[in-house]
């Protein structure tokens, strides 16, 4: 049968472009960006031939452009209040979590009405996710002027351990830099494919990943391509940074600095402790020239054996929730075939050896512990843009905290537990339970606590439009799906009477839709930008995308519609093409509506076929 | 949306409707099909084909979930076999399994007074973990030759283990944060 083309010269995506894409770490300390050219999986250094951004924004007044990487470091002993960083500690967190995390944060934060906390700088108040975008917008221009091109899409990684707020709060952040965000990844995860990378690594490995601020192992099975992670576990709040707060304490004890210090004096010890810290790997033991508030200098020193010991009940906590990753993917350590070592605190000696005795193997350090991540999701940037269209690389995670509804009683119900393979969807029935009740809140939560209280909040749900009926008789099906980059999104279905219930989201940590659309409208990246024009600009890309995958869904899988649906999906797709270079977005949201409409039982009846032809060969008649 | 479900989740991965399964068969099925439905593989593809594959990669992984876990794999078993499972109704133990049940949730709770929590700790989760494969082996046992009634009682049993082996999990994260 004829089927339709629709092409235009230019228009149509050609299969051999090369569409540019890069793999983010946004690290606590330090952050990179990486992409594969001619075959080659490279971070991308800076214009002084620095691969290490580090995660440090200094923000200037007068509207002066923000400063980001190390010439904001300079600044942060002179400039505390204003020179923001860590900031990866704060993404999807309250105030009230804030003041749990930082004995002594240097910043001070608003009070707003709002969820998300705001760190006041001279440049006006800054939420994590708007300092954050900075760095991404860093990263961004650096890779579009390496690449001498615009970026399609850009794979972030994140702290396998990162609950939903704090992973809805980072892909915030890509937004907000001007970024399309394909896809957030597991850090661990980005690791094993770096390491991965020549497919011949099979088996169980572990990956130790312990960052600035972060700690995250999972336990993965490769197998011909698949990265199938069993199991995770964490800590969102443990990493190098704490091993420099233990080293400064120690000092501030032996040097007699009371707890009053000032924010630049805690600034500097934390500084001293560093340079210690890591002077120390190569080092039996350290100097120590400490500035006192009185002028005078403090002397003193810090051997390796003193330095292990700070750090040990650190280490220790790293090892047991090891064993717990262990257990939950059913996984014994004479089963691990490798460790892979990631991130920079893994540089510390205690570090490798510990874990060297606890898996009884030598570590996995090839790769550089910084670049690892960032390498691993650019070759995951590369594949999902489409640039290698027959690679067997797939990635399966999990989710790292389990989901739960808060029942009576304050309790936590889960309903999908860690380590559950994503993308996962569960249902959960509910009813009214007085007459006529035509709305009811669902409270979810991420944790593994038994009460509401000691998990985290994630949101409210208020579900409206329940058709009026008597107590008990309305069966509410609410549906939580999480996707595969491990964010919760919630539909709801009255099912006696097939009403769709609307769902307003109140999230209990992060921005509403509209505070997102304002700061998008206030960054510097849309701020010429017209509204209006981006709307319809977003529509066309979106159009396209569904014409171009229909076309090549038509020539494959052709022969699964009759004529009279052809010529159905024909005319939708017409109507879709006319309406494109128009300048109503809603004209042409309309036109992909219907189109998608057309085409639904298409897309089912493709799917369901290639489902059969995976497994066809070996169907039910080999096991008689 | 319109992607059918109706084969059980034996029939997805082409294996026979057994308790007795292949699991590294399982294994390389699921692989196979996720290979093909992953949201992954239709990253430039529309919304709507990006939530259909959501769906789809959504239903096969629950369908590997049930599977995978003898428990879980057993009960659906079981409930394909017409066996009606009300978790809400209290059920009656025999009294031997329940004292048991007594004994080991106080050892549970004894071990915070243990020199070395987290070893002992481990030690009870062993012999926890023993005890679950062998009723599981008297489960397996009792859907072969057809008495469910019977495997069903087995089955609330094992999910009374599984409650005990999360009460040790969170207390091991209780000594942990305490630290």
């Amino acid at each position: 049968m004829a089927l339709l083309q629709i092409s235009e010269p230019g228009q149509s995506t050609k299969p051999h472009e090369r569409r540019f894409a890069a793999g983010i770490d946004l690290g606590t300390t330090n952050s990179l960006v990486a992409t594969v050219r001619s075959g080659q999986t490279d971070t991308l250094p800076d214009e002084q031939g620095e691969h290490l951004l580090p995660s440090v924004v200094r923000y200037l007044d007068n509207e002066q452009a923000p400063v980001v990487g190390k010439q904001a470091i300079q600044s942060a002993a002179d400039d505390p209040l204003n020179t923001i960083s860590s900031v990866k500690r704060f993404m999807g967190r309250g105030v009230e979590d804030i003041k749990h995390l930082g004995d002594r944060l240097p910043y001070e934060f608003v009070q707003t009405d709002t969820s998300v906390p705001r760190i006041r700088t001279v440049a006006g108040d800054k939420s994590p996710i708007e300092v954050s975008a900075e760095i991404l917008h860093v990263l961004k221009q650096r890779a579009e002027k390496t690449l001498g091109d615009e970026l399609k899409g850009v794979v972030i990684t994140v702290p396998a351990y990162f609950d939903d707020a704090q992973r809805q709060a980072t892909k915030d952040a890509g937004k907000l830099a001007g970024l399309n965000v394909m896809r957030l990844l597991n850090e661990p995860t980005a690791a094993a494919v770096a390491y991965g990378l020549d497919k011949s690594a099979e088996g169980i490995t572990a990956v130790f990943d312990l960052g600035g601020g972060t700690f995250d192992i999972s336990i993965l099975r490769l197998n011909k391509g698949v990265f199938e992670v069993l199991s995770t576990a964490g800590d969102t709040a443990l990493g190098g940074d704490d091993f420099d707060r233990a080293i400064a304490q120690w000092i501030m004890s032996q040097a007699n600095i009371g707890d009053d210090a000032s924010h630049g004096v805690i600034r500097r010890l934390l500084h001293d402790a560093r340079t210690a810290k890591e002077a120390l790997a190569d080092v039996e033991s350290v100097e120590l020239n400490i500035d006192l508030q009185d002028g005078g200098v403090w002397q003193g020193q810090l051997d390796r054996e003193q330095l292990n010991k700070l750090i040990d009940p650190l280490i220790q906590k790293t090892l047991i929730t090891s064993r717990r990753a262990l257990r939950d993917a059913k996984v014994t350590i004479d089963e691990v075939k490798a460790v892979v070592m990631v991130g920079g605190s893994t540089r510390t000696l205690r570090v490798r050896e510990k874990i060297e005795e606890f898996f009884g193997q030598p570590a996995m350090v090839d790769i550089d512990p910084d670049k690892v991540v960032a390498v691993g999701a650019a070759i995951q940037a590369d594949v999902l843009a489409g640039n290698k269209p027959d690679d067997e690389l797939l990635l399966l995670d999990v989710i790292p905290l389990s989901l739960g509804l808060e029942t009576m009683g304050g309790l936590v119900e889960k309903i999908i537990p860690r380590n559950t393979t994503i993308p996962v969807a569960r249902a959960q029935d509910f009813t009214t339970f007085k007459d006529g009740q035509t709305g009811m809140t669902v409270h979810v939560l991420q944790g593994e606590r038994e009460l509401v209280s000691d998990c985290r909040s994630l949101g409210q749900f208020s579900l409206q439009g329940i058709p009026a009926m008597v107590a008990g008789a309305a069966r509410i099906r609410v549906t939580f799906q999480v996707d595969a980059d491990g964010l919760l999104s919630v539909t709801a279905e009255e099912e006696t009477r097939h009403v769709e219930a609307s769902i307003q989201i109140k999230p209990s940590y992060g921005l509403t839709d509209s505070e997102i659309e304002s700061m998008l409208k206030d960054s510097i990246e849309h701020a010429k930008d017209d509204v209006e024009l981006r709307n319809v600009r977003e529509q066309q890309v979106e159009a396209d995308r569904v014409m171009d995958a229909l076309q090549i869904a038509l020539q494959q899988d052709g022969d699964l519609l009759t004529a009279e649906e052809v010529t159905t999906i024909e005319k939708a797709l017409l109507t879709l093409h006319k309406v494109r270079d128009g300048e109503d977005h809603h004209k042409i949201k309309n036109a992909i509506d219907k189109l998608n409409d057309a085409t639904t039982e298409f897309a089912a009846r493709r799917m369901n076929n290639s489902i059969k032809q995976a497994l066809a060969g070996h169907q039910v008649d080999e096991f008689d | 949306m319109a992607v059918e479900f109706t084969q059980n989740y034996f029939e997805i991965f082409g294996l026979p409707v057994d308790f007795q399964i292949d699991t590294s068969l399982l294994a390389e099925r699921y692989r196979e099909l996720q290979k093909t439905v992953h949201p992954d593989r239709y990253a430039n593809a529309s919304d709507r084909d990006r939530r259909l594959a959501v769906q789809q990669a959504a239903h096969i992984n629950e369908a590997l979930n049930t599977l995978k876990l003898p428990l879980k794999r057993a009960r659906y078993l079981l409930e394909l076999n017409g066996v009606e499972f009300d978790d809400e109704k209290e059920t009656t133990m025999d009294p031997e399994f329940l004292m048991e049940q007594m004994e080991l949730r106080e050892a549970v709770a004894d071990v915070r007074k243990q020199d070395d929590p987290f070893a002992s700790l481990n030690k009870l989760m062993e012999s926890i973990n023993h005890k679950q494969s062998t009723m599981i082996d008297r489960l397996q046992e009792l859907i072969s030759t057809q008495e469910y009634e019977a495997a069903k009682m087995q089955v609330q049993k094992l999910q009374f283990l599984e409650k005990l082996i999360f009460e040790c999990e969170s207390l091991e994260q209780d000594l942990a944060d305490a630290l």
